[in-house]
């Protein structure tokens, strides 16, 4: 579903990636923890093909119709109502004009957004509007998502509907790759972890039974050896 | 071929929405076109120039003006909350992306044009009827020819600093070609001259409009990705 | 020897040079009939302008390549050669009018050969512009390279459409040199001079390269 190899990439003189390699099949959770700067913004823009690398190539099945973006920024147009937009990114994404409708209103459904669904997004709350930026994610049923610090900003109630959500797509046999710098955040949902440090992998092993403390116990050790 | 038409009208469409629904950059350039004819006929002393003369340069000067407007506008309408990077990672054609933008920007700037030629024909007591239909061809022709490369030219100097004293600096020695020719042609027609006279102008216009509609397809993608 | 130094000796070589086509110009060249001595810049104004406009076709030729390969080398060349294009620009717009105030009695005049190399040195000074206001180096890149096709287009459409429609355009704005039936001295003194503008070119293109690579040395290792 997604694979990557050797990836190296360099802004100027400062290294983002320094030899990335990793290989996911449906149902897997990647969760990569890293300090700031470590590279992990950089690692996800190059698997959703808005970078290309300066070394060493990556790969995800099925294009970029595959993949669902959930970053920094919503992609919604403040004009447009939650609605209009899911339908211009539906349509973009290659939904057929006769589904598009009945995508939409499932996932705002699915998202709780059913009754905002004609109002227009700059008029939204900032919770509201971090919802209808995942139904916009999710709209075309993507089979691979990248997110980027998706729990930045999120009060502990929306925090545990995303889990809740991303642990729903899991299931659903996508695949998921989440970059945070808190660990505490995508533990639960990780099938495999991996620490980034200076555009590198320091670790990467399947999650196993290790719970939270553990796991952020062996991120500590990871990224502050010198 | 049909899909890249049909993503280029998806993004024309959307933008063409958010232009009429916030309506301030139309009200904006239509007031402007205004002002300009304005102050041109303030700036002129009808008895030392037969307005005739004057009246093709003061079109097209005041064209020219608008189109710029309009340009401006295009790509910073994907500022708002990061739908440039949106439209990136989705699997829309760059190519479209110039295509969709192109045709906007036609719709606007051809919106502004249509209330802007009713009124230099009645400031400056222009007869346009008999001509009416070659001058429409020839401000068509013109019109592809500013936004083809003002389109191109808008994605590049919306991430730069002072974007909107960058855009004419950089754009005006391209518009001057279609610029001349339309003036030329103008002349030509109001002044009764057969349309074999014309010809040659419009026939320069289409190959202008073929050539850097052409040009700046092909390096559009260049502009926004890395 | 450096970059840099070459150049300068480039540089020098061509001065001297000027110097010489000069004495030819002004000593071993007849006068020409109806302009009297004035005309003589006309050994300066003509190989300038050429030097400008072929300038301006690399700054596209090395854009054209940048786009494939990537190379920061293309990029530099670029930059340099568009910057030796605006002096030689310069000189053109000023030296003209210095022509043509005895020759035409105004200082300026839309003549072929003046507004051809003012729409260059309009075109050059936009491609300045641009770089100045990007501070992302690949993205100032990019950006350049595109607005260099685009100039280099352009150039080309016009010169074009003079062939193309010859009816509209009565005066051809080629650059080439003066009417045919030129005597052989000053044809000779003519095309000395061009030579000698090609190595200034090239001289100041190194000189102005070295500056380039030195800059972004510096920049990285802050």
């Amino acid at each position: 579903m997604l694979s990557a190899e050797g990836l190296r990439h360099a802004y100027g003189r400062v290294v983002a990636l320094d030899g990335v390699s990793l290989t996911l099949v449906p149902g897997q959770t990647l969760a990569i923890f890293g300090p700031n700067g470590a590279g992990k913004t950089t690692l996800l823009k190059v698997l959703a093909g808005l970078i290309r690398p300066q070394q060493g190539w990556a790969r995800i099945a099925g294009g970029r119709r595959a993949i669902g973006w959930i970053g920094h920024e919503s992609h919604l147009y403040g004009h447009l109502s939650v609605r209009e937009n899911l339908l211009f990114w539906a349509a973009l994404y290659g939904v057929p004009t006769t589904e598009r409708g009945v995508r939409a209103t499932a996932v705002l459904e699915r998202l709780g957004l059913s009754d905002r669904a004609g109002q227009v997004v700059w008029s939204l709350s900032r919770g509201l509007m971090q919802r209808a930026a995942l139904a916009k994610a999710l709209v075309h049923d993507p089979r691979v998502l990248l997110l980027d610090e998706p729990f930045t900003g999120l009060d502990l109630a929306a925090a545990a509907e995303l889990r809740t959500l991303l642990g729903e797509l899991r299931g659903a046999g996508r695949v998921l790759v989440l970059a945070t710098h808190n660990v505490d955040e995508g533990v639960e949902l990780a099938t495999d972890v991996a620490f980034q440090r200076h555009g590198r992998f320091v670790q990467l092993a399947p999650r196993g039974a290790r719970g939270t403390a553990d796991i952020a116990a062996a991120y500590r050790r990871a990224v502050t050896d010198a | 071929m049909r899909e890249l038409l049909g993503q280029a009208w998806t993004v024309a469409r959307k933008d063409l929405v958010l232009e009429f629904r916030t309506r301030t950059a139309l009200l904006s350039a239509v007031v402007f076109t205004a002002l300009v004819l304005t102050v041109f006929n303030f700036g002129r002393d009808p008895t030392a120039v037969a307005t005739i003369d004057l009246a093709p340069s003061i079109l097209w000067v005041t064209f020219t003006f608008a189109a710029m407007l309009a340009l401006n506008r295009a790509f910073q309408l994907e500022l708002e909350n990061g739908a440039l990077e949106g439209l990136l990672v989705s699997p829309l054609s760059r190519h479209s992306l110039y295509l969709g933008k192109l045709l906007a920007n036609l719709g606007f700037v051809g919106v502004v044009e249509a209330v802007g030629l009713p009124l230099f024909v009645l400031f400056f007591n222009v007869p346009v009827a008999p001509v009416l239909l070659p001058l429409i061809g020839v401000i068509a022709l013109a019109t592809v020819g500013f936004v083809s490369v003002g389109t191109l030219f808008s994605a590049m100097v919306v991430r730069t600093r002072f974007a909107e004293l960058m855009l004419p600096v950089l754009l005006l020695p391209f518009l001057l070609l279609p610029l001349t020719y339309a003036v030329q042609a103008t002349a030509r027609l109001l002044a009764g001259r057969p349309l074999s006279e014309v010809s040659g102008w419009l026939k320069l216009l289409a190959a202008y409009d073929l050539v850097f509609v052409t040009v700046a397809l092909l390096l559009f993608p260049h502009t926004v990705d890395e | 020897m450096s970059l840099a130094q070459k150049g300068r000796r480039v540089v020098l070589a061509g001065l001297v040079l000027l110097g010489g086509v000069y004495v030819r110009a002004l000593a071993f060249t007849p006068v020409e009939r109806f302009q009297g001595p004035a005309q003589k810049i006309f050994y300066l104004h003509v190989p300038a302008a050429v030097t400008t406009e072929l300038a301006v076709i690399l700054v596209g030729l090395a854009s054209v390549f940048f786009l494939f390969l990537k190379d920061p080398r293309l990029d530099r060349f670029a930059e340099a050669s568009a910057e030796v294009g605006t002096v030689f620009a310069a000189i053109v717009l000023t030296t003209g009018p210095i022509w043509g105030k005895p020759i035409w009695g105004t200082w300026w005049t839309w003549d072929a050969r003046l507004t051809s190399t003012l729409f260059l040195f309009f075109l050059l000074i936009g491609y300045h512009v641009l770089r100045g206001a990007v501070t992302d180096a690949g993205l100032r890149a990019r950006y350049a390279a595109v607005l260099g096709i685009c100039a280099v287009v352009l150039v080309g459409f016009i010169h074009m459409s003079v062939y193309l429609f010859p009816t509209l355009h009565p005066q051809p704005i080629v650059l080439r040199p003066a009417k045919p039936g030129v005597p052989p001295e000053m044809l000779v003194t003519l095309l000395l001079s061009f030579g000698v503008f090609l190595v200034l070119y090239v001289g100041f293109v190194m000189q102005r390269y070295a500056i380039a690579q030195q800059r972004e040395g510096a920049a990285s290792d802050v």
